[in-house]
């Protein structure tokens, strides 16, 4: 008997299958040995994350809770990307989002008429991460500088500006030590429903997917960032303005993140303090990569993600195992689908006896 | 009295520019061969955490660094699998290394942090350290640093001067040639990106092991990104690399000295100029038109694959 791997093209249904088995099994797999390095039952850990997330109303909305800013982040990387742009500084644009609309709360909120002040501060978040996501792309129409790594590096400069505002400039003279912004005056809070933390980001989010959607689908602009992405050459045939576009399209991308920051702040925390830069941002791309770029399935994939977070959570509680496995965790799902590309590059033969 | 306060920042620019120079020396190589790994962050952070651990366990510096260096190199031949044989893109394989190396350090080094470990101590190397001014700032140092001094001339003569060295700036130029003339584009990809990574988790392990010793979460802080950003303006040559880093080192020395003499320069401003610095550098740089002529491998970034020849 012998085995050789060749490579092949024919991807049939058949391997398309086996590929979605090699991927799930794979990641599990490799979830598995963290969790035994650990000291834990890895089916215990399974079956107590899905049951957290899943097994009750609370757990579910605690899911959406953490799916909302996953979304958005997940959104703002995948229309970028959609015109072939990196944008991996979700995670900066979604933070000055939350400093502008907590700008508009803290010292706006009270010269406003009160049923303007969420609109306001909506319009502030989409600024602030637009703005901030602008400048990569200003800088590569300008200068061709690479925006991956632009966008990535303002991430810390929006982080260090924004722990300088909740620990010094803006923080609550009568915090008590706690270093944070003073609470946000009530009409800034964003409501919550039935009693739980879900709160109208959420809905902000599932609208940006119909939204993107709608212009993916049926508009010039949609139709104008798809030709680009897929070939310059054929943007510039067709008279596309590439460049104002590449300003427009990251803006667009991190207002979308902004949103998030400005829904986490006036929907979860009430204030400036330390949890709004907790990764979504960088969650975000793993989702945009996983999806495909599709709107609806970063929905579904944020809703996955957030089920992990929260499992993860959760483990830490009852386990005691540091919540960071759920970082690993989606890391090592998406390494699972790139591995994926194993099975339909490669086919494996197995010959059983005989000469070859 | 002020010839003082400047040796003062040059040794501390010194020590606090090497991880940020092992990991540009290695990306400057996997880049030169014709791979982008972004991943190095994300490296560099499980060099610095399994470089702590293994020397806090072994009571061990030398294992601790090897350590590290396999770890490395284990992670960047994950990224050389992925781009170089499944030739999944570049970019999202990078990432996913860089996100892989923050969630499993923060999952593996929760245990280790407050732990103390032993560090890489100053050791001056005899007659030259006496020379005045520059001994003090260039030969009372410890074993890593000694190292690059030793490191950086020779991966230059081998980039540049060598049969090997020609091979891989072929495979990073024209693979397509290069496989051609009977050089194997796959494996010169492959262990440049693995000495890459090797070389990524030897910066991160000077981070835990000598220059602030201790694990701390996410204690590169962007290093990796740095490193990236000076492999574009080294022109991918070792020399210009090393000096980039001594720049950076430039700039943490001045935040160190500002805080010690306090002069009122905002904290957060302080911690802002390297990223700010690099943009800006990045900026002047990147001139369209001159961009060509600055060592990017013109196949960077791009798989081959022999049946597109």
């Amino acid at each position: 008997m012998s085995i050789s791997i060749e490579k092949g093209a024919n991807i049939t249904p058949l391997t398309k299958t086996f590929k979605a088995f090699f991927i799930v099994l794979a990641a599990l797999t490799l979830g598995s040995i963290l969790f035994i390095i650990a000291g834990v039952n890895p089916f215990k850990a399974y079956i107590t994350m899905i049951g957290a997330s899943f097994g009750s109303l609370y757990g579910f909305s605690e899911v959406l809770v953490r799916a909302t800013p996953i979304t958005l982040c997940g959104l703002s990387v995948a229309f970028a990307a959609k015109m072939l742009l990196w944008n991996i500084g979700a995670e900066g644009q979604l933070v000055m989002g939350g400093i502008f609309s907590a700008g508009v709360a803290l010292f706006l909120s009270e010269h406003i008429p009160s049923f303007t002040v969420i609109p306001v501060m909506v319009i502030a978040g989409c600024v602030g991460g637009g703005i901030w996501a602008s400048i990569p792309a200003v800088l590569k129409y300008w200068k061709r500088v690479d925006e991956v790594l632009t966008s990535l590096l303002l991430n810390y400069v929006a982080i260090f500006l924004f722990q300088n505002l909740y620990y010094v400039t803006w923080r609550d003279p009568a915090g008590r030590g706690f270093p944070g912004t003073a609470k946000f005056p009530g009409i800034a809070f964003l409501p919550r429903f039935f009693g739980t933390r879900v709160h109208l980001g959420l809905v902000f989010a599932v609208f940006s997917v119909f939204l993107i959607y709608f212009i993916f689908s049926y508009t010039k602009w949609g139709y104008e960032i798809r030709v680009s992405g897929e070939s310059t050459e054929a943007a510039r045939y067709a008279k596309i303005k590439i460049n104002r576009n590449m300003v427009l399209v990251m803006f667009f991308s991190g207002a979308l993140a902004g949103i998030a920051g400005m829904s986490e702040a006036s929907g979860i925390h009430f204030r400036l303090m330390e949890g709004l830069a907790s990764g979504y941002g960088y969650t975000g791309i793993l989702v945009a990569f996983l999806s495909k770029l599709n709107p609806f399935l970063v929905l579904t994939t944020s809703i996955l993600f957030g089920a992990l977070i929260f499992g993860g959570d959760h483990l830490q509680v009852v386990a005691q195992i540091p919540s960071a496995i759920s970082t690993v965790i989606q890391s090592i799902i998406l390494l699972s689908v790139l591995f994926g590309a194993l099975v339909t590059r490669y086919r494996i033969n197995v010959n059983m006896g005989g000469e070859r | 009295m002020i010839l003082g306060e400047i040796t003062f920042v040059i040794i501390i620019a010194i020590q606090s520019s090497m991880s940020i120079l092992y990991a540009t020396l290695g990306e400057i190589y996997t880049e030169r061969s014709g791979v982008l790994n972004l991943g190095i962050e994300g490296i560099m952070l499980m060099g610095a955490l399994v470089g702590f651990a293994t020397t806090f366990y072994t009571q061990n510096l030398l294992l601790g660094v090897l350590a590290a260096m396999i770890v490395g190199g284990l992670m960047a031949s994950v990224h050389a699998f992925l781009t170089v044989t499944l030739q999944v893109n570049q970019v999202v394989s990078g990432i996913t290394i860089f996100t892989l190396g923050i969630g499993l350090t923060d999952y593996f080094g929760q245990s280790l942090i407050g732990e103390v470990a032993p560090k890489f101590s100053v050791v001056g190397i005899p007659l030259l350290q006496d020379i005045p001014v520059i001994g003090q700032i260039l030969f009372q140092q410890n074993a890593l640093v000694y190292a690059a001094y030793i490191l950086v001339p020779l991966m230059t003569i081998f980039l540049f001067n060598t049969k090997y060295g020609l091979n891989i700036r072929s495979v990073g130029e024209k693979p397509s040639t290069a496989d051609t003339l009977g050089v194997n584009v796959f494996r010169i990809r492959y262990l440049c990106t693995i000495f890459g990574g090797m070389l990524a988790g030897l910066g991160g392990s000077y981070l835990s092991l000598s220059y602030i010793p201790g694990w701390r979460e996410r204690m590169t802080g962007g290093q990796g990104w740095i490193a990236i950003a000076l492999t574009i303006f080294s022109m991918r040559n070792p020399v210009f690399g090393s000096l980039g880093a001594v720049f950076f080192g430039l700039i943490n020395a001045f935040r160190v000295y500002s805080q010690a003499s306090q002069i009122a320069v905002p904290t957060f401003i302080l911690k802002m100029l390297p990223y700010l610095c690099t943009i800006f550098v990045l900026v002047v740089v990147s001139k369209k038109d001159v961009f060509k002529n600055l060592g990017v491998p013109s196949a960077l970034g791009k798989p081959y694959s022999r049946e597109d020849n």
